[in-house]
């Protein structure tokens, strides 16, 4: 069979996800859930299908289980093909021993393999835990338009916030002359988005020399590293390689933290953010829980919210997104929250300003959560998060800013 | 759960078509959209599934596109499957009968004799698309085997009303005596009150089905009611099994509209989507519903994909409704993609997909005699 792919896009999945604490203790990055019925990976995983991207690896390391199993035969994302598809890359053993992934570009570099069994002419490189719908396929004709040897997609952000990222400087023409990772004084707003289009034969040479290169300073005792950013394309910009900067326009949003996890779900229910999950053209697939539809009551209030299937709502919904499977009860109250898959709030519960995590029970007049004006201090303000399966006993309180992950 | 090889499932997708004739001018019986998200069909496959069969065959007759767009390679429901799997039969030329186009159960079953025929289960269960519950056919089964049955006939206790008996699908009646052994059956019998109402489904032993085929197909006499239950009923070991949760015949419009309102009673909800038992569907990738500013929504199921910015109450919203501002909807079940405008007002409406309520539209019915607007028209 002839298993030639122009394209193969690979996905690191493999990220911890440290900054988002209790909910990714037991859960890849790429598996957290997301505005009511996504978990983070359902956008590049359905921004391949709809860009006509058929083969794609996941590379995976941290707490795969339930990432693993969410992707399954990839039949969600119409990736499940007789030839190419979704494929779940996890480390693997060899002759000379096993190797955990030891960042981003030896992630790639171990799977090599699997990339030339597709004999691909572009590869695109994805990260796991941002929220946008984008045409890869835009990118990578402009791409072969320039005859490029990697294009960068970067977004334009505010100049406060450019330090947070990295910074790619352009010419002109858009060709990349200097790339930064988090510099302290800014020179452009261009931020890396850390979706990458690579011509496979460079990217190849590269990685090989980054492995060459790493190890034999590591040997040496001196510091070395394997990442994209900073040693791929930064050899790459060395040797006077072709790069340039794919500017995107539309909504992207790094979910990397509590505070932007819950703004990307507040975003949903923005009318004004242009982030539209309801285009028929392009929908952002997802495996279903095969649920009956939900049931909102007789004494319900549900107003600015998104609420999946599954939901039985009888309380009072305000501004806040709750998955699939979630029970407010009568007299409850959910203001300004995320509520994941499966968790029941009692009867007199209020939960405000919080992330409550999957399967998690708040009992009757317990609280999460307080709105920043009812706060004293304001500095020491944010967002109460209860972490997966976790019950916060009738009566009790999570404060705000205060992350559980064991019941109380 | 684990599969059972033993067991092959029917379903009759098309029997009873001309009882819901508004709905059915486009798809058959068991393409009928049903409570915000599925088709009627839906639950006799997710009994299937839930019960461990994995060969099931669907007959239809006419009308079966939206069907087949619907069940595709059987994937939503675990079916695409090598061993068993679904199978759609459509009627196909025979020169010996009719073209194919049966008009009764026994005449479809040998229409697909040699599907069934082919197939290594000993027993076949019957179903139709007809009848909404959830049945659990594993304690059935082994009440038939036990019992060394010939043919098991599942039924519920409700209540029948003469008076409602002009329906082109007929209601069959049964009696059991006190050990659960068939005594007769009756066909829109003329009284009214509470009874055993079959519910057109049952289990039987393959080498009998073969028998009761081959025969109707001598005596030309197809009607299973009419030629097995009520004359031969002594020649075969015939038991009842009762079905005791709910059960919901879909007959007419108002049988249909009234189905769909019993959603709204948590019991009625609890019994058709039990824990443990999902009713499958065909996934439609809708994103979760989405209330705006001043939506104000009571005693309503509603399927994802649906944009709500006015006023709901007491209805059924299937997927991808929108409700423009100001618009107020009452008692109603609106189908897949119906968009009511701005301001408008409608009380006890059905609307078939895709149809478009006109900004300030006022339609007022009474939930005895719910309007019916057909697929992608304007009201």
């Amino acid at each position: 069979m002839n298993t030639k792919k122009r394209v193969v896009a690979m996905l690191l999945a493999g990220g911890q996800g440290s900054r988002l604490y209790a909910l990714t203790k037991n859960v890849a990055k790429p598996a957290v859930p997301y505005g009511g019925k996504y978990r983070l990976i359902d956008f590049p995983l359905s921004n391949c299908t709809n860009s006509g991207i058929d083969t794609v690896g996941v590379l995976t390391q941290y707490q795969p289980l339930v990432l693993n199993e969410y992707i399954g035969n990839g039949e969600p994302w119409d990736l499940d093909r007789m030839n190419g598809g979704v494929h779940v890359l996890p480390p693997y053993e060899t002759q000379s021993g096993a190797s955990w992934y030891e960042g981003t570009a030896n992630a790639i570099y171990q799977n090599i393999r699997f990339i030339e069994r597709y004999d691909p002419e572009y590869v695109v490189v994805l990260g796991g835990d941002h929220i946008y719908k984008m045409d890869y396929s835009k990118m990578i004709d402009f791409h072969v338009r320039n005859n490029a040897d990697c294009t960068i997609s970067v977004i334009d952000v505010p100049k406060a916030e450019a330090s947070r990222f990295g910074i790619m400087i352009c010419n002109d023409e858009g060709k990349v002359t200097d790339f930064v990772e988090k510099p302290k004084e800014p020179k452009s707003t261009l931020a890396s988005m850390g979706i990458y289009v690579f011509s496979w034969d460079k990217l190849r040479k590269y990685l090989i020399e980054n492995e060459k290169d790493a190890n034999a300073k590591r040997k040496a005792g001196q510091p070395w590293s394997k990442d994209f950013g900073k040693d791929i394309i930064t050899s790459m910009l060395r040797d006077g390689q072709s790069l340039f900067a794919y500017e995107f326009e539309g909504y992207w949003k790094d979910v990397g933290t509590l505070d932007s996890l819950w703004e990307a779900n507040m975003d949903l229910i923005n009318p004004n953010v242009p982030l539209d999950l309801y285009d028929p053209r392009w929908k952002i697939y997802t495996r279903s829980s095969y649920t009956p539809p939900q049931y909102i009551g007789e004494d319900a209030k549900v107003e600015n919210s998104m609420v999946a299937e599954g939901s039985n709502v009888d309380g009072e919904v305000d501004f806040s997104v709750l998955f699939a499977g979630v029970t407010v009860e009568k007299g409850a109250e959910v203001r300004y929250s995320i509520v994941m898959p499966g968790t029941v709030i009692k009867a007199g519960a209020v939960v405000e300003y919080a992330i409550v995590g999957e399967d998690c029970v708040i009992c009757e007049g317990a609280r999460v959560g307080n709105p920043p004006e009812k706060s004293g201090d304001r500095d020491d303000w944010g967002i109460a998060v209860v972490g997966h399966n976790v019950t916060v006993s009738e009566g009790k309180s999570v404060a705000p800013k205060e992350i559980i992950s064991d019941n109380v | 759960m684990s599969v059972n090889f033993n067991v092959l499932g029917l379903i009759f997708a098309s029997l009873h078509d001309s009882s819901l004739r508004e709905m059915t001018e486009l798809r058959t019986m068991g393409s009928v959209p049903f409570g915000g998200r599925y088709r009627l069909i839906d639950f006799p496959l997710s009994n299937f599934v839930n019960s461990g069969i994995s060969e099931v065959g669907v007959i239809t007759k006419h009308n079966y596109g939206s069907l087949l767009d619907h069940i595709g390679s059987g994937r939503d429901w675990d079916l695409a499957r090598k061993r068993g799997g679904i199978h759609i039969l459509p009627p196909y030329s025979r020169t010996d009968n009719r073209e194919g186009m049966y008009t009764s159960r026994l005449d479809a079953l040998k229409n697909v004799w040699s599907y069934v025929d082919h197939s290594k289960a000993k027993y076949v269960i019957l179903s139709n698309a007809n009848f909404v519950a959830t049945i659990d056919f594993d304690p059935i089964l082994e009440q038939h085997i036990s019992t060394g049955s010939d043919i098991t006939l599942v039924y519920g206790t409700g209540y029948y009303e003469k008076e409602k008996r002009t329906h082109p699908a007929k209601n069959t009646v049964l009696e059991f005596d006190n050990e659960n052994y068939f005594v007769s059956a009756m066909v829109d019998p003329d009284f009214s009150g509470e009874c055993k109402i079959w519910l057109e489904t049952m289990i039987v032993s393959k080498n009998v089905l073969s028998n009761i085929v081959s025969s109707a197909s001598s005596s030309g006499i197809y009607s299973f009611t009419k030629s097995i239950l009520q004359t031969s009923g002594h020649v075969y070991k015939i038991m009842g099994y009762e079905h005791k949760d709910v059960f919901m015949r879909i007959d007419s419009m108002q049988s249909f509209y009234k189905a769909n309102m019993a959603l709204l009673d948590a019991d009625t909800r609890n019994a058709l989507f039990p824990k443990g038992r999902p009713v499958f569907t065909k996934v439609g990738d809708n994103a979760p519903v989405h209330y705006g500013i001043d939506a104000k929504v009571k005693n309503s199921l509603i399927a994802d994909g649906c944009i709500i910015e006015g006023t709901v109450e007491n209805s059924i919203l299937f997927r991808g409704v929108r409700v423009a501002k100001g618009a107020v909807v009452k008692n109603c079940v609106l189908m897949q993609g119906t968009i009511v405008g701005a301001d408008s007002d409608i009380n006890a409406m059905i609307t078939d997909k895709n149809v478009e309520v006109q900004e300030n539209a006022v339609h007022t019915c009474s939930v005895q005699h719910p309007l019916f607007k057909g697929k992608g028209g304007k009201a």
